[in-house]
């Protein structure tokens, strides 16, 4: 990476629309191994993935365990370093930013996380959770900071008399609206939410959603929204990206993503989830895909998910799709998009 | 025609903790017939899984133990038994298969040498046989090459495998009823899509009745031909699947039905239970779902309604199904949105 002054991104590349502009982004674990421990391969994690997200828009990223979805988020953010590519964000080079630059841009991005069990300090009383991103920001501190700390906690449906309990007294689904104030005290413009509801009860994982609706509307929010449940991310998503072990296979709008899957895996994915209406789902016909997912240290040749697929031929094991537009900004990576 | 295999009969298992006896299972009757499957559906805390390892008698005691009730098992009641006569039942005539594969595996051991244990200790077989055996169940579950994978271990096996391996061994002695707790929760997706086939499969190969607990509604209307609906220890409908996702009655499975997000519909904002579910030591007086109800009347209250039979089959505890709740006064809430 080069370490000039913040990197742009050139004139012709800008999207203007694009709030976060992900360019071949890559992130290798290292497996150690042997008598000395030396590196002896790599886990894939995310294998040159590039994307954009919209100003405003919710962009769902789904797949299954290991595909890559929550390295994503966390390279996005900068949480951990990638091993290549970049990340834009308003076109600045978020990978080139340094110490200083970086937390002024964290303010700009935010993250919400999965266990709302273990994502809050169980030392530390809600308002000081809150409004520890406040006081660290240099932004407000004292009676003013315990004020917006009051306003955020009626802002995601609690009470501003919470401030001073600890985070044990409260439920699941308090703890992720809390977890949710926490992310917005500095007005972020982006939050990557990681598998946000996943861990609620249902009646409680639609009282998150629609207040996640709401805040976007409210504070104009964009999200990167990561889960495995789809039909979660087709409810709350504008577009939808579907992960197979590193590599973004298909990515487009969700209504076209459930009517029409270009590629096999995502028509696979989709037949696999059933839907809660028995006259309905006793009609349906399911993919059942042969096998497991492949261990991400070492990935198929070709086409990721050619072993599994039963459309494969033989340009599949050699050559790797490159995710192209097949109309209408429908992008698949797939030598044969099913039609 | 159909005959009943499992009769619950007014079960309470209770839990005694540092917050008081909590009523786990608060009076629940339910039946199973032959060959049918039967889900229980409900949130954490609703005593589904409770009411399984009971008709198991697998509570943990101390702190739980079943204070009341009865548990018929083709005519004889379990909760009489001796241990002794019980082991010979479980994994014999009735099998489970839990969440967590890993956590209910041996580590220590070859899955070969386990399932083959169940078989050799139920049906009395060789050690050479129940090896056969075992190979044969982990062929029918749909492992490749079966021989070689009985000589792994668990931690050789990825997770659906060793779901796989949970099923082969709870149908390894053929049992008539297979009590499945969250089968497929801990899996993917594509991965739950092959448990559930296979799980059909050897259902319809078999005639094991099966006990499917879940959240999962889509599971339930992929599986099930009748459902009971829990909430805080209690069933509160009960109907064959088709009615209960057409014509729910309780305002809880109303709402739990329209709460949940559907690939097959739109955008439209999500339906809200609201609330959430109380602690059990600290249950509502009156009908426990009266807090979250939007239709709560006087009399929900002051009272926990009965079971109504409200069509064959379909039964419903609330009081907007009788008269004397249509004539009891409507409770005017704040509405919080």
């Amino acid at each position: 990476m080069s370490k000039e002054a913040v990197n742009k991104l050139p004139e012709h590349e800008l999207n203007p629309d694009a709030l976060v502009q992900v360019k071949n982004l890559k992130k290798y674990f290292p497996i150690s191994g042997g008598v000395f421990s030396r590196v002896i391969g790599h886990v894939k994690a995310i294998d040159d993935i590039s994307f954009d997200i919209m100003k405003g828009e919710t962009l769902g990223l789904v797949g299954e365990s290991g595909c890559g979805k929550t390295t994503t988020g966390r390279a996005i953010l900068r949480l951990m370093n990638a091993t290549a590519g970049h990340v834009y964000f308003q076109g600045q080079d978020v990978f080139s930013l340094n110490k200083h630059d970086l937390r002024k841009m964290r303010r700009e991005m935010q993250l919400v996380f999965q266990d709302p069990y273990a994502s809050l300090n169980p030392r530390m009383n809600v308002g000081n959770i809150i409004g520890e991103p406040l006081e660290i920001h240099g932004i407000a501190k004292g009676a003013k900071k315990d004020k917006i700390v009051q306003e955020l906690l009626e802002t995601v449906g609690l009470s501003k008399w919470h401030m001073r309990r600890y985070p044990h007294e409260f439920s699941g689904g308090q703890r992720q609206r809390i977890g949710v104030a926490r992310a917005l005290a500095l007005k972020p413009k982006l939050i990557v939410l990681d598998e946000p509801v996943s861990a609620l009860d249902v009646s409680i994982q639609s009282q998150v959603i629609n207040l996640l609706e709401d805040l976007q509307t409210e504070f104009d929010l964009t999200y990167l929204f990561i889960a495995h449940d789809l039909s979660v991310i087709k409810h709350i998503s504008d577009r939808v990206g579907v992960m197979y072990l590193g590599k973004l296979v298909e990515l487009t709008d969700s209504d076209s993503l459930y009517r029409e899957p270009k590629h096999p895996y995502t028509e696979a994915l989709l037949s696999a989830i059933p839907i809660p209406d028995p006259r309905i789902q006793s009609k349906r016909e399911r993919i059942v895909l042969e096998g497991d997912v492949p261990s991400p240290a070492n990935p198929p040749s070709g086409c990721r998910f050619h072993t599994r697929c039963k459309y494969a031929q033989d340009i599949c094991k050699r050559e790797i799709p490159e995710l192209v537009d097949v109309g209408n900004n429908h992008f698949v990576a797939c030598h044969y998009p099913l039609s | 025609m159909t005959e009943k295999l499992l009769e619950v009969k007014d079960l309470h298992t209770h839990f005694y903790t540092s917050d008081g006896e909590v009523p786990a299972v608060n009076g629940i009757s339910f039946h199973l017939n032959k060959g049918e499957t039967l889900a229980i559906v409900g949130e954490s805390g609703c005593g589904k899984s409770v009411t399984s390892l009971s008709v198991m008698r697998l509570i943990p005691d101390p702190p739980g133990r079943i204070v009341d009730g009865q548990i018929f098992f083709e005519g004889e009641d379990l909760l009489k038994k001796s241990d002794s006569a019980m082991r010979k039942i479980r994994g014999n005539d009735i099998s489970m298969i839990f969440q967590e594969p890993m956590t209910s595996l041996n580590p220590v051991f070859t899955v070969g040498d386990q399932i083959a244990e169940a078989v050799e200790l139920h049906q009395g077989v060789s050690e050479e046989k129940a090896h056969k055996i075992a190979v044969e169940m982990l062929t029918l579950v749909g492992i490749p090459m079966p021989e070689q994978r009985a000589k792994e271990y668990p931690h050789q096996l990825s997770g659906g495998m060793r779901q796989r391996v949970m099923i082969a061994m709870a149908l390894s002695c053929h049992p008539k009823l297979l009590i499945a707790d969250e089968p497929t929760t801990a899996l993917d997706v594509t991965i739950q899509a092959q448990i559930l086939e296979l799980m059909k499969k050897l259902r319809d190969e078999t005639g094991t009745a099966i006990m499917l607990i879940t959240h999962d509604l889509g599971v339930v209307a992929d599986m099930a031909e009748r459902v009971i609906v829990m909430y805080l220890g209690k069933i509160v409908e009960e109907a064959p699947v088709d009615d209960l996702f057409h014509k729910p009655l309780h305002p809880y499975t109303q709402g739990l039905l329209n709460s949940i997000p559907r690939m097959d519909r739109g955008k439209e904002r999500l339906h809200v239970i609201e609330g959430s579910v109380p602690h059990p030591a600290n249950m509502p007086t009156g009908c426990a779902f009266n807090p979250r109800c939007p239709h709560v009347r006087e009399i929900c209250l002051e009272r926990m309604p009965e079971l109504i039979k409200k069509e064959d089959g379909h039964t419903v505890r609330c009081w907007l199904y009788t008269e004397e709740g249509q004539a009891s006064k409507a409770v005017s809430k704040e509405v919080s949105s």
